[in-house]
């Protein structure tokens, strides 16, 4: 009896310990990120440096931005390990520079922390469904690398309500994450088509579902494929619906700090070289076979010819490295978000352009 | 020849050096506007050199951004807002979302607070216990933890629109929050507020009449029948020659949601209901500990008086025991308002919230906006310790301490 209650305290200690953390990482993170970007710039001699590849060598680990939970694209699985469609692009990363795709530490970010963490050198890379818009990319001091993942905003609603269009939505209460392009686009939606709506906008995603969920509104609107992981969450997924309009573009996709272009073309082709290898028929499975390929175009994308990955910083294996740590983007989306997945979504947009998608990466030459 | 009598040395330079210079006298003061030079030298190259590093990184700077349209909506604002209003106009709704959450909170967390804690000392076995049960579990559990806890609750417990529970056909109650009637002023609204306006000056001028009657000659005057007429019956007759002051729009369900009237959002009642019960559990070991400061005899002589105990308490100890009470009562204050940052989490649309959150990671603008809502923050804070410092000295006067 001693015994149980002595455990039944420490489980509770436990979950308040958890709550003091939560309760701190949320103001006191944001502060510290602040804080650091202050020192570092109003201290620094210079701007920083393009250092990026050197910094990750001399730690020996990559240090990742993701998000907080997102099941497909980046949540902590049974074990605690990270996993799925932005975390394969941190583990590619990681295989091409260290030819070991664990080498990477998860950072995880709410959507309103994810640009300063960024800038004050916490991550060397954000991987975490950011939609790359021109002001993000001009003011934020970020390039975007690429585009990982064609989306755009939809809506969820309960089936219950009967609802068949977003333009039957007028006077609404809508739940959405703070910190993210769907806030302002669901403003412009709304705006747009003389429809009045109340936003109630949240910290993360989990309170932002936990409200919908209670019946604080009536919508949940988010990136289409992020409806789909987080009605993952509820407790009757299949009481939920997704509405057929989608009302914006989100390209989705990693990005850097401006001002490495080293780094910024070593993220961008790794990006690159998954989706190339799709379209070669390079997979996880035959990729040591067809290293061997005498092929011209292989033999440079396996640098047996030539040293493309030296020019980048690599090696000239990093391909290789690559497709073996992860697959090609193929199987990298069928396995986190696509049919072998419990998200289900098609390929769409996403598949490749000789496929009927859009998804093209310029050559390896 | 005579000789005459030096002039002293000036009273006013001498105590200037010594005010500026301390005891190291003028070399003392030359050094101070040396330090305090270099110091604003080493503050410039900062400022300076942070905006250099920060546009050789491309991440903008400057204050320009405040002019830009905001673009995203903010569901409760008592300031008229909209999508295509400025970020400075989104400043001033979370500044105000901020304010009023805070004043309300900190009304409601003195009271229950007293009451707990005045609860605590009470001889009522009972009564003791259960505020001192209030007072353990309350303010051992995490405030984010309350927050959440608060809203799920009171989103749990309500309908949802269709289904909301109505009181006299103009209230409403649901998840959506508690929809009211809305007063709309009308022709005779001045006119009534005019009336309320020269009845309430009437009032205060009759009482400083009767006060001053009762301390020179000692004289009691009931006034109260005349105050209480002068408040109802000059509005009224302003309400009967001009018409009625205001009408009233009534909230009705529209669509999904109630339209028309006033609403009061479930994320206001939850984090109000939270920081004003949580801070409240503080408060009360303050009043509780200042009680206990004033000398047990005050309580024997008001009851060798005559007083009842809640009279004795009120008019003998609790005036004591503010002298104690009101410095940690100011860092409460100063608590709650702080705490109401936690807004975030159940998406009551606060000044960290719209601010230093969306507004943020819009602009990216990150050092500004953390420091203008670190300046305002600190200036709520000021002005709140003002406040009470000024309140503590007069009670302190009035006791003639
Ligand atoms: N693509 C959008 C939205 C990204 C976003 O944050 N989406 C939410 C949807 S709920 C999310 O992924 N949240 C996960 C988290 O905060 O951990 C953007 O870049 O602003």
């Amino acid at each position: 009896m001693a015994m149980r209650n002595g455990r039944l305290a420490s489980a509770m200690i436990a979950m308040i310990e958890e709550f003091r953390t939560s309760l701190k990482g949320f103001a006191m993170k944001r502060a510290t990120l602040v804080f650091t970007l202050a020192l570092a710039a109003g201290l620094s001699a210079q701007a920083a440096s393009a250092q990026t590849l050197k910094t990750v060598k001399d730690r020996g680990m990559l240090s990742c931005g993701v998000s907080q939970g997102l099941p497909g694209f980046s949540a902590p699985d049974d074990k605690g390990n990270w996993a799925g469609f932005d975390v394969d692009v941190c583990r590619a990363i990681a295989a091409a520079v260290f030819n070991d795709p664990t080498k990477v530490k998860y950072v995880p970010l709410s959507a309103k922390d994810r640009f300063t963490a960024l800038q004050s050198g916490e991550i060397d890379v954000l991987s975490r469904n950011t939609t790359w818009t021109l002001s993000r990319d001009t003011s934020l001091g970020v390039n975007f690398t690429g585009i990982a993942y064609y989306d755009g905003q939809g809506f969820l609603v309960r089936k219950s309500l009967k609802v068949n269009s977003a333009l039957e939505l007028n006077s609404a209460s809508v739940c959405v994450q703070t910190g993210t392009t769907n806030e302002q686009n669901v403003a412009d939606y709304f705006k747009g088509n003389n429809m009045k709506y109340e936003v109630i906008a949240f910290g993360t995603a989990d309170e932002t579902v936990k409200a919908y969920e209670s019946g604080r509104c009536d919508v949940f609107t988010s990136d289409v494929s992020q409806l789909y992981a987080e009605r993952l969450k509820l407790a009757n997924p299949a009481d939920h619906g997704v509405l057929p309009e989608v009302i914006s573009k989100e390209p989705l996709g990693p990005l850097v700090r401006h001002g490495d272009d080293q780094w910024l073309d070593i993220v961008k082709w790794t990006l690159f070289a998954m989706v190339n290898a799709e379209e070669l028929g390079i997979t996880q499975k035959n990729v040591d076979e067809m290293a061997k390929s005498d092929k011209p175009e292989l033999k440079r994308v396996f640098g047996t010819d030539g040293n493309l990955g030296e020019t980048l910083g690599l090696t000239k294996d990093w391909v290789a490295r690559i497709i073996k740590a992860t697959g090609n983007y193929g199987e990298v989306f069928d396995r986190n978000v696509g049919a072998g997945s419990k998200l289900g979504i098609a390929r769409g947009l996403n598949q490749l352009w000789n496929k009927g998608g859009i998804q093209y990466a310029p050559p390896i030459r | 020849m005579a000789i005459e009598a030096r002039a002293p040395p000036s009273q006013f330079v001498a105590k200037l050096r010594r005010v500026l210079g301390g005891q190291a006298g003028w070399g003392g003061f030359a050094l101070q506007i040396l330090f305090v030079a270099a110091l604003a030298w080493i503050g410039y190259e900062i400022v300076a050199n942070a905006r250099a590093n920060l546009a050789a990184q491309r991440i903008a700077s400057g204050f320009g951004f405040l002019s830009n349209t905001a673009g995203f909506g903010v569901s409760q604002s008592l300031i008229p807002y909209s999508e295509s209003d400025t970020y400075t106009r989104v400043f001033f709704v979370g500044l105000v979302n901020t304010l009023v959450v805070s004043v309300i909170g900190i009304f409601f967390a003195t009271l229950i607070g007293f009451l707990v804690g005045l609860g605590r000392l009470s001889p009522n076995w009972l009564l003791a216990r259960i505020a001192g049960g209030y007072v353990e579990l309350v303010r051992n559990l995490p405030l984010l933890f309350q927050i959440l806890f608060w809203y799920l609750a009171v989103l749990a417990a309500l309908p949802n629109p269709r289904q909301s529970i109505s009181l006299f056909g103009s209230f409403f109650l649901s998840n959506r929050g508690f929809g009211i009637p809305k007063p709309v002023g009308t022709v005779g609204f001045e006119p009534f507020a005019i009336a309320v306006a020269v009845a309430i000056v009437g009032a205060l001028l009759l009482r400083g009449y009767a006060r001053r009657q009762l301390f020179q000659s000692g004289r009691l005057i009931k006034i109260w029948p005349y105050v209480l007429g002068m408040l109802i019956g000059l509005p009224l007759l302003a309400t009967l020659i001009f018409g009625k002051p205001v009408t009233f729009e009534y909230p009705e369900l529209k669509g999904f949601n109630f339209s028309g009237g006033s609403r009061i959002i479930p994320e206001f009642v939850a984090l109000t209901l939270a920081l004003s019960t949580y801070t409240a559990a503080f408060i009360a070991e303050i009043v509780r500990a200042g009680v206990q400061s004033v000398h047990k005899g005050q309580m024997e002589a008001g009851a060798s008086l005559g007083l009842t105990r809640g009279n004795t308490l009120r008019l003998i100890v609790v005036p004591q025991a503010l002298r104690v009470i009101l410095p940690p009562l100011t860092n409460q204050y100063l608590n709650l308002t702080k705490n109401s940052s936690l807004a975030v989490a159940i998406g009551y649309p606060d000044l960290f919230s719209v601010f230093a959150g969306t507004t943020l990671s819009q602009t990216g603008q990150a050092i500004e906006i953390i420091a203008i809502t670190m300046g305002v923050y600190l200036v709520i804070s000021l002005v709140t310790s003002a406040i009470m410092s000024f309140y503590g000295w007069r009670i302190g006067r009035s006791m003639g301490a």
